[in-house]
């Protein structure tokens, strides 16, 4: 890795507990500018919880996470910076029921960046034909299908024009055929040279866009490497276990 | 023998006369068996019965027109409508002065029509007629109704009575009590222990004790704690009572409704870098105010009709009216409370229905968006 590349995300010495269970343990990772981390493991791994605290839907409770340069720490006004350079897709959606697909993309760029209406709508359609569901502007999420409303949410992410992606499980609520529309929406970001961190079960797309591939067990990162090594060369045993049972 | 093929088609009939027509929709439907037909029979007896006696009462026996209590006397008469329509001017307005009747009147024609603007949704431009509404006319209504400023003479409150006063209570409250019930649900649902704790003291305190107990305690304690010389008026303190125990009640209902919203939707909402207050406004509160409208409307007819309670604190409102009516000398009669009283359940009865009749309109129309 180049050292030159600025650091997008920084975890050092991360803990967290819920109670007395020690969800993270000693975390430490460094997202440079531009690569694409696929994290996986166990349920229970901590994967989920790790990603959450980027943008302080968690709180970690030792350790320090730098976000494009701002520390999180309690301060709200750094929470609420982190949180508009960072964009999140969940992986039910988390669309909002009462508002029209467009009304939910144009709704934080104009409470929160301050944009006039008629740019918002303007940025708003250009995303949405960018994930393919332009003719969908005016719906509300519960006439759409689960693929057409995950395409919705990244393009609702997107319209922050965020410095850095979080992908939260995002194809594993979805029926099977509609998972390859949502992949190819992130492949299509991932081309675009954002800086993602996805948790995620899908291997293919791990190997087709990911820089670095992270296994994650009991609270801490077990391993980390490149795809292609990760998948067919994986050090640790209990890498090796999961990847049996995913791969099949 | 397990394989078979159809080789023609079994023919299309028409259905038995048994299935379809009036006469069977009419058996499926009110004598599908012997017990219910028996008391489908007995119960519309009963309704007939009770419709009849009703008729005969209000219509058919009734006084229609008389110049005191003697036609309404007669061993044999009905509903004393004359009554009624003598008194009809005092139910409204209570003993405020004749001559300036004129302003109540004026302050219901722009209540009515601002109300009219504001629950009618195709009618356009809502935020200015929520300013109007609920910023310009209580201004409006209380010089109105006052009086003493701009050459009108001043009209005390303890003059104020009828339906203007249960009027003027049941809006103030349920107005203030959304707002009111709204703050208390997120504080009693707040991370900071002090808010929490506050909010929850005051809406069990309140929930805890009865609406005439919050009337007693307020007409004549609150008054104590004041400093000497400040006498606040009757009205307002009842008026701040009666909407302090609906918002308790109201809290409870948002509160319910906060926790139908699932948790993603604070997430999204966070996520896209929406501040607390933005996130409860623009995406929690529109969806919590969507499930509870029908508890909303409920409390509100509820509320509508509790006000009745403040005759034990001596404030005249329609129903301390009408009573009041009774015991004029010249029309006393056999009839006279029967009639009054059932003047007085139309009455009610016609401002409740239409608040359930809005309620289920509002509650179709927001539910489209959601329908696939």
């Amino acid at each position: 890795m180049a050292t030159a590349i600025p650091s997008a995300v920084t975890l050092s010495a991360v803990n967290k507990w819920y109670g007395q269970f020690h969800v993270l343990r000693d975390i430490n990772l460094d997202v440079k500018k531009g690569e694409r981390i696929v994290i996986c493991g166990p349920s229970g791994s901590g994967k989920s919880t790790m990603i959450r605290c980027i943008n302080r839907l968690e709180e970690h409770q030792q350790g320090d996470i730098i976000v494009d340069g701002i520390p999180l720490t309690n301060n709200v006004k750094n929470i609420d910076e982190v949180r508009r350079e960072v964009g999140m897709v969940f992986q039910h959606f988390n669309l909002f029921p009462h508002l029209t697909v467009m009304e939910n993309l144009t709704l934080a760029p104009i409470w929160v960046r301050k944009m006039p209406k008629a740019e918002a709508e303007a940025t708003a359609t250009k995303l949405l034909q960018r994930v393919k569901i332009p003719e969908q502007a005016l719906k509300y999420p519960g006439q759409l299908s689960g693929g057409q409303q995950q395409r919705v949410a990244i393009a609702r992410a997107l319209c922050m024009n965020p410095k850095i992606m979080l992908f939260d499980e995002p194809t594993s609520a979805l029926d099977p055929e509609m998972i390859k529309e949502v992949l190819d929406v992130m492949v299509d970001l991932a081309h675009g040279g954002m800086t993602m961190l996805c948790v995620t079960h899908e291997m293919a797309f791990a190997r087709q866009v990911a820089n670095r591939v992270i296994f994650m067990d009991q609270g801490q990162i077990v391993e980390q490497n490149e795809p292609e090594e990760f998948f067919s060369n994986p050090k640790s045993a209990r890498t090796r276990q999961f990847l049996e049972q995913i791969l099949h | 023998m397990v394989a078979y093929v159809r080789t023609s088609d079994a023919p299309l009939m028409t259905p038995p006369a048994s299935v379809v027509g009036t006469w069977a929709a009419i058996k499926q439907r009110f004598f599908p068996s012997l017990g219910s037909s028996v008391a489908g029979i007995l119960i519309a007896t009963l309704v007939v019965w009770i419709a009849w006696n009703l008729v005969d009462w209000a219509l058919i026996r009734a006084v229609w027109s008389a110049a005191d209590r003697e036609p309404c006397n007669l061993p044999d008469a009905g509903a004393c409508w004359p009554f009624a329509a003598a008194k009809f001017h005092q139910w409204v307005y209570g003993f405020y002065d004749i001559p300036q009747r004129w302003r109540v009147n004026v302050v219901f024609v722009i209540g009515a029509v601002l109300l009219a603007a504001l629950l009618i949704p195709s009618i356009p431009r809502k935020g200015l007629t929520a300013v109007l509404f609920f910023v310009v006319y209580p201004v409006i209504a209380g010089v109105l109704f006052s009086g003493g400023v701009f050459g009108l003479p001043f009209v005390e409150t303890t003059q104020w009575g009828g339906l203007m006063v249960t009027l003027i209570l049941s809006v103030i409250s349920m107005v203030v009590s959304v707002p009111l019930g709204i703050m208390l649900a997120l504080g009693r649902r707040s991370t900071m222990p002090i808010v929490s704790l506050l909010s929850t003291v005051f809406i069990e305190v309140v929930r805890g004790v009865p609406l005439i107990l919050v009337l007693f305690m307020a007409v004549n304690m609150f008054p104590l704690f004041m400093p000497p010389g400040i006498n606040p008026d009757k009205l307002v303190i009842v008026i701040i009572g009666v909407s302090l125990f609906a918002a308790a009640y109201m809290a409870e209902i948002i509160r319910g409704g906060l926790q139908a919203i699932p948790k993603g939707q604070y997430e999204g909402a966070q996520a896209v870098g929406l501040s607390y207050w933005k996130m409860m406004g623009l995406i929690v509160l529109p969806q919590v105010i969507k499930i509870v409208i029908p508890s909303i409307v409920n409390h509100f007819i509820s509320l509508f009709k509790d006000t009745s309670l403040v005759v034990v604190v001596s404030i005249l409102d329609l129903l301390g009216m009408v009573q009041t009516g009774f015991n004029d000398a010249k029309w006393a009669s056999a009839q006279t409370g029967n009639t009054g009283y059932f003047a007085l359940a139309l009455i009610y009865w016609c401002f409740c229905f239409a608040m359930s009749r809005y309620s289920q309109f509002i509650e179709r129309k927001l539910a489209i968006g959601y329908k696939r």
